[in-house]
């Protein structure tokens, strides 16, 4: 199996860097910004973005972790059931801006399924969608509000991504191409 | 991560080793926080139907079940035998058939006989859930009492778990048993010696006919009712009797380990095995095991519904 690394250390910081400020100018600030990670593949991300929002704008940036098995419309169409991890959103939703961060943005399901959990928990003021990876291949109306790298792929080709919640040497974006 | 329940029915723990238990427990850790929400609902079993099968009276089994079902959105269906053709000669397996043929997802069955989980489950491809058959299993609380603990004193391996009572007569019991000991746990029994069955011994655990011997240095003391209706009764001359000697009251549970909780599966008779300031006590997490019991079971509900064989997680 052919692989490249599209995405080194230092390009993956400079990439949330750049979605950090994003995320600043966008929403003039960040007094109402919460982050929500979807798990697993958010998870890294969105410490890292909520430590570089909070350091530029001087104030802690509330960060959260959803799972969304729970809400899939595929769950019962795959061989393996899911495992079910815990969500843990110690802060209201309600009238905030959510940032939902993932990984990487490919069918658009997880995110349509991450739409569902989160309106569940309350009624934000509006919700934003930040990935590191958008590799296209959409099946569902969603874009992404941040973007850190598009990466045109193949529909069978497999994107890894490992972000650690500190910046690390084995930070990186792997493109494994399928058959 | 993949993660295999390999079983297509809940008949009872012998079935499942460590990591089946395990994995039971860490998906109802991922289920406890939605019954912590405003909105306590998910729509992961959305149209699904559960059938629930109570041949024999139940509020706290049944009512965990229901709510259960409907928190992850399946539909819910209760049935009773009092208002069913069972009252005018129609077989059990007849009535399952007729259920079955009207495509629910998953059976959860209580009955007064010892087998008929299994039964049911071996003439209907649906996968069923024991809620309780007679004096064998009760599945679904055993597995609750082991989140419970695991829950409140971090782990299972190594503690000392007492269990007091109708153990003859308790599925419960039976069921805990095996749970804690498949969990390294150590396991002592203390009731009256006609309450004790023969063979304990076989299953590894220790008998007691002590208590003050029997709660000391236990992590987890497990309190259980006589169960009259199964013809305890007989077996002891007086529940005054049976309360001094085996009760739990405050004298007793203050001589307890620090640290170490108390657990009743229900309904209490306080008074008989357990005094009301302790039932209602600091060590107490009788009420705990109850909110807990929904996690499990929707977890129970979420593995086992929609799987073929074997259902794989």
């Amino acid at each position: 199996m052919k692989q490249r690394k599209v995405l080194d250390q230092d390009e993956i910081n400079r990439a949330l860097r750049r979605i950090a400020h994003e995320v600043v100018e966008r929403n003039k600030g960040v007094s109402e910004v919460v982050l929500i990670g979807i798990r697993t593949g958010g998870e890294g991300i969105a410490r890292r973005l909520a430590g570089l929002l909070s350091e530029m704008e001087s104030r802690p940036v509330p960060v959260g972790f959803m799972d969304i098995t729970l809400y899939r419309d595929d769950i019962f169409h795959q061989k393996t059931h899911p495992v079910v991890h815990s969500t843990t959103i110690e802060f209201p939703v309600e009238d905030k801006t959510v940032v939902l961060v993932d990984d990487v943005l490919f069918t658009g399901r997880t995110v349509r399924a991450a739409l569902d959990a989160v309106v569940d928990l309350g009624r934000p003021r509006r919700i934003q969608l930040a990935v590191l990876i958008d590799r296209g291949h959409r099946e569902l109306p969603i874009r992404a509000d941040f973007v850190g790298r598009n990466i045109p792929t193949n529909r069978s080709d497999q994107v890894e991504v490992h972000v650690n919640p500190a910046p690390a040497d084995d930070d990186s974006v792997v493109l494994k191409e399928g058959d | 991560m993949e993660r295999k329940l390999k079983i297509k029915s809940l008949l009872d723990l012998d079935s499942l080793d460590r990591d089946g238990i395990t994995h039971i427990l860490d998906t109802a850790a991922g289920m406890k926080e939605i019954n912590e929400r405003a909105i306590k609902k998910v729509p992961t079993l959305k149209g699904r139907t559960q059938i629930n099968l109570f041949f024999e009276p139940s509020t706290r089994t049944r009512t965990s079940f229901e709510i259960a079902g409907k928190r992850l959105s399946a539909d819910v269906l209760n049935f009773s035998p009092s208002s069913s053709s069972l009252t005018k000669g129609e077989t059990t397996i007849d009535t399952v058939k007729n259920l079955e043929a009207m495509a629910p997802d998953i059976i959860v069955v209580r009955h007064k006989s010892a087998g008929a989980a299994e039964m049911i489950s071996r003439h209907t491809p649906v996968p069923v859930i024991n809620a309780g058959d007679g004096a064998h299993a009760h599945p679904t609380q055993g597995l609750l009492d082991l989140f419970a603990v695991r829950d409140r004193l971090g782990k299972i391996e190594g503690l000392n778990v007492t269990i007091v009572g109708d153990i003859a007569n308790s599925r419960v019991a039976r069921s805990n048993i095996i749970g804690f000991s498949t969990m390294g746990a150590k396991v002592t029994v203390c009731g009256p010696p006609p309450l004790i069955p023969a063979g304990m011994d076989a299953l590894g655990v220790r008998v007691s006919h002590n208590l003050d011997e029997a709660i000391e240095g236990a992590d987890v003391v497990m309190m259980l009712r006589i169960q009259l209706e199964r013809g305890a009764g007989g077996r002891f001359p007086s529940s005054r009797e049976y309360s001094v000697r085996y009760g739990l009251n405050a004298r007793r549970a203050e001589k307890m380990k620090p640290g170490a909780v108390i657990m009743h599966p229900g309904p209490i008779n306080r008074g008989v095995e357990i005094s009301p300031e302790v039932a209602d006590g600091d060590r107490s997490i009788i009420l705990y095991q109850v909110e807990v019991g929904v996690a499990v079971r929707m977890a129970l509900l979420y593995l086992l519904c929609g799987g073929g064989d074997e259902v794989t997680a």
